[in-house]
């Protein structure tokens, strides 16, 4: 029980960093209908832009959740003007091109991001700096750091803002209008070109946070970190019917928890043969198997090809 | 007459090049365009599967590894056995086509972006299985892989001895194999199955309605695009004589997706320029650290950074120039256009009314 519990723990943490990207590809993938390829990446600059902020006050003696946020307050505006130009430049120019051809820009950007991020911040793994006492509460058998602990309750926060934007306020409607059919959008007035902008940009912020987390949780920042991260968060994007919110919600979670459960029990379900390194092939093989019976994802609505 | 002379021209040029090359940039260059072949037939397998048939797969790297494998098994002092080239290279091929199938079966009712995560899935599975199947048996060497795979023989020629040959050897190989596999896509794009394949490209339903069974079809074209990547799977083996799940990264499948679409999808003279192109543009950018060197006199940019730098900055502006790709298909370069004016037209009217 107490595993279970655990591993319940664990993969709530993670599904939360899993559910914050997700929203970014699914908030793009909604509008415009684009695999926005450069989104891990993005999560990677806000996670290398966090880390450098806190190593710089580190020794300053403030408390750690004070440089945290610091940390994402700049890490925040970074990332919403590399998200910005990245739709500007790569994608914008292809908005009637064949499918395929932003999908390519896309791959481009992410090597690029990458590389540049690797010119900056060098290829060495960095270490998050110790600016969280080592403090866990116990829940009922399991426990729970301070930073998981953060985490759970801002990604909660932050996904019922988004959920009140797009549901409840003017621009949520405008870019609800968009995603159903930017043509007549336009007639109603909506500037689409400028909701498509400030699509890029909100997913570009929750990728700065998302990117804070994971630095901050795992104590470690790369260059590449991006990459895995960005497919796990587009699979759970999938899984849960990819552009819809909530689906990105739940699929991230869902991922989170089937990854964790996957570490820990994979190994005695299968007498010893399949260990914890199997764990993202389960991931898949759930996919794999809730696509078969739900070909649009657990939320997503059966909808016609793309015209 | 003019055909034939064309024809030898061709031949010529391509008999020669290995040659030319190697007296002007060295053997390492010969390698890299043995790479390149390798990567042509790979891009023109994916192209069935993407080009002629329009599903998007992003696990193609999974059936290029199978056929290594087989070869690598069936072939090493890992089990012992050293079959020929000659019965391998089909049972990779076949065993590949068999993993295709079991790839598309689940995967039929699935469309664009959701088929594409799914093989991207499949891939990583397939990858993460190759790494891990060392324990309880030893099967695929985990990890490390397999090596002292043996290299291809004719009889009792091998194209590994003398060693100083073996580059060129593999050159001619893959050269009959690439030309082999453009004929065949050549010949399958124009068959009854290319027909159908292309209908489904462009309306499914419509196909459907027309009596094409949409199924197998689309079957036909996973298990044939992938035994492709499973026979130049085994090429690679018995080429390299080591292999580890390294080689069988998602980058890869997205490199040889990047091939296809860069150069032209569903044309085959674009697909193999795009395939040349995009193996040996990295290669050739290797050359930035001397210019560099030569140019401040120190260096100022890491040079692997800044070569991986240009190759994204030349994916996004190909792309951004060329949106159908380099050398796009005569066919669908006039239906872009025509659809480009009206798209043009159409947002001149609504995007930017009164902007």
């Amino acid at each position: 029980m107490d595993t279970f519990l655990q591993q319940l723990i664990n993969g709530i943490v993670l599904g939360s960093i899993y559910s914050l990207v997700a929203l970014g590809y699914t908030l793009v993938y909604g509008i415009m209908g684009l695999i926005n390829f450069a989104h891990g990446d993005i999560v990677m600059v806000g996670a290398m832009v966090t880390l450098t902020v806190a190593r710089l006050l580190a020794d300053s003696g403030l408390p750690g959740p004070v440089i945290l946020g610091i940390g994402v307050l700049t890490a925040i505006p970074a990332c919403m003007a590399v998200g910005y130009l990245v739709e500007r430049i790569a994608y914008r120019p292809l908005r009637n091109a064949p499918r395929l051809a932003p999908l390519i820009t896309a791959i481009g950007v992410s090597i690029l991001l990458q590389n540049l991020a690797m010119m900056i911040w060098g290829r060495e793994y960095l270490s998050f700096p110790q600016i969280f006492p080592a403090q866990t509460m116990a829940v009922g058998g399991a426990s729970i750091s301070t930073i998981q602990f953060l985490i759970i309750v801002s990604s909660a926060i932050m996904m019922a803002g988004l959920s009140r934007l797009i549901r409840k306020t003017r621009l949520g409607n405008a870019m609800r209008a968009t995603a159903q059919n930017p043509e007549i959008a336009t007639l109603m007035g909506v500037h689409v070109n400028t909701i498509i902008s400030i699509t890029f940009v909100l997913g570009s912020a929750l990728a700065a946070v998302a990117g804070m987390m994971v630095s901050a949780y795992y104590g470690i920042a790369h260059y590449d970190m991006g990459f895995i991260l960005g497919l796990k968060a587009f699979t759970a994007a999938v899984l849960g019917g990819i552009g819809n919110i909530e689906g990105a919600m739940l699929g991230g979670l869902l991922l989170g928890i089937i990854e964790s459960m996957g570490a820990g029990y994979l190994g005695t379900l299968t007498g010893g043969v399949m260990g914890s390194n199997y764990q993202d092939a389960f991931a898949f093989f759930v996919l794999i198997l809730v696509l078969v019976f739900r070909p649009s994802g657990l939320l997503g609505e059966r909808v016609g090809e793309r015209p | 007459m003019k055909k034939t002379l064309k024809f030898a021209a061709y031949a010529a040029i391509l008999a020669i090049l290995p040659f030319a090359t190697g007296l002007a940039f060295g053997k390492t260059w010969v390698r890299i365009l043995d790479f390149a072949l390798l990567y042509v037939m790979l891009a023109l397998g994916l192209n069935i599967v993407v080009g002629f048939a329009g599903l998007l797969d992003l696990g193609y790297v999974a059936f290029f590894a199978v056929g290594a494998y087989c070869y690598a098994l069936l072939a090493s002092p890992h089990f012992g056995l050293h079959l020929p080239f000659w019965i391998i290279l089909p049972i990779g091929a076949f065993a590949a086509g068999i993993f295709g199938m079991l790839l598309g079966a689940p995967t039929l009712r699935l469309r664009g972006d959701y088929l594409a995560i799914v093989t991207l899935g499949f891939g990583e599975i397939i990858r993460i299985f190759l790494n891990n199947l060392d324990t309880p048996y030893n099967i695929t060497g985990g990890p490390q892989g397999i090596d002292l795979i043996d290299p291809i023989r004719l009889g009792s020629f091998s194209l590994n001895q003398p060693t100083s040959h073996t580059v060129y050897s593999y050159y001619f190989l893959f050269l009959l194999f690439a030309l082999a596999t453009a004929f065949v896509s050549m010949r399958l794009q124009h068959s009854r199955i290319g027909r159908a394949w292309a209908a489904i490209r462009e309306d499914e339903i419509a196909a459907e309605a027309m009596g094409i069974n949409t199924r197998n079809i689309k079957l036909l074209a996973f298990a044939m695009g992938a035994s492709f990547g499973g026979l130049s799977g085994g090429l690679f083996a018995g080429f390299e004589g080591f292999v580890s799940p390294e080689s069988f990264t998602l980058t890869e499948s997205i490199m040889i997706l990047s091939m296809v679409v860069l150069g032209g999808m569903g044309h085959i003279r674009g697909v193999i320029f795009g395939a040349i192109l995009l193996s040996i543009l990295p290669e050739a950018l290797r050359y930035v650290g001397p210019l560099e060197q030569s140019l401040f006199g120190r260096i100022v940019v890491d040079p692997s950074s800044l070569r991986m730098l240009l190759f994204g900055l030349s994916l996004i502006l190909v792309m951004l120039l060329r949106p159908a790709g380099l050398w796009p298909s005569p066919a669908r370069k006039r239906e872009l256009l025509a659809h480009g004016e009206t798209a043009k037209h159409e947002n001149a009217n609504i995007y930017d009314a009164g902007r």
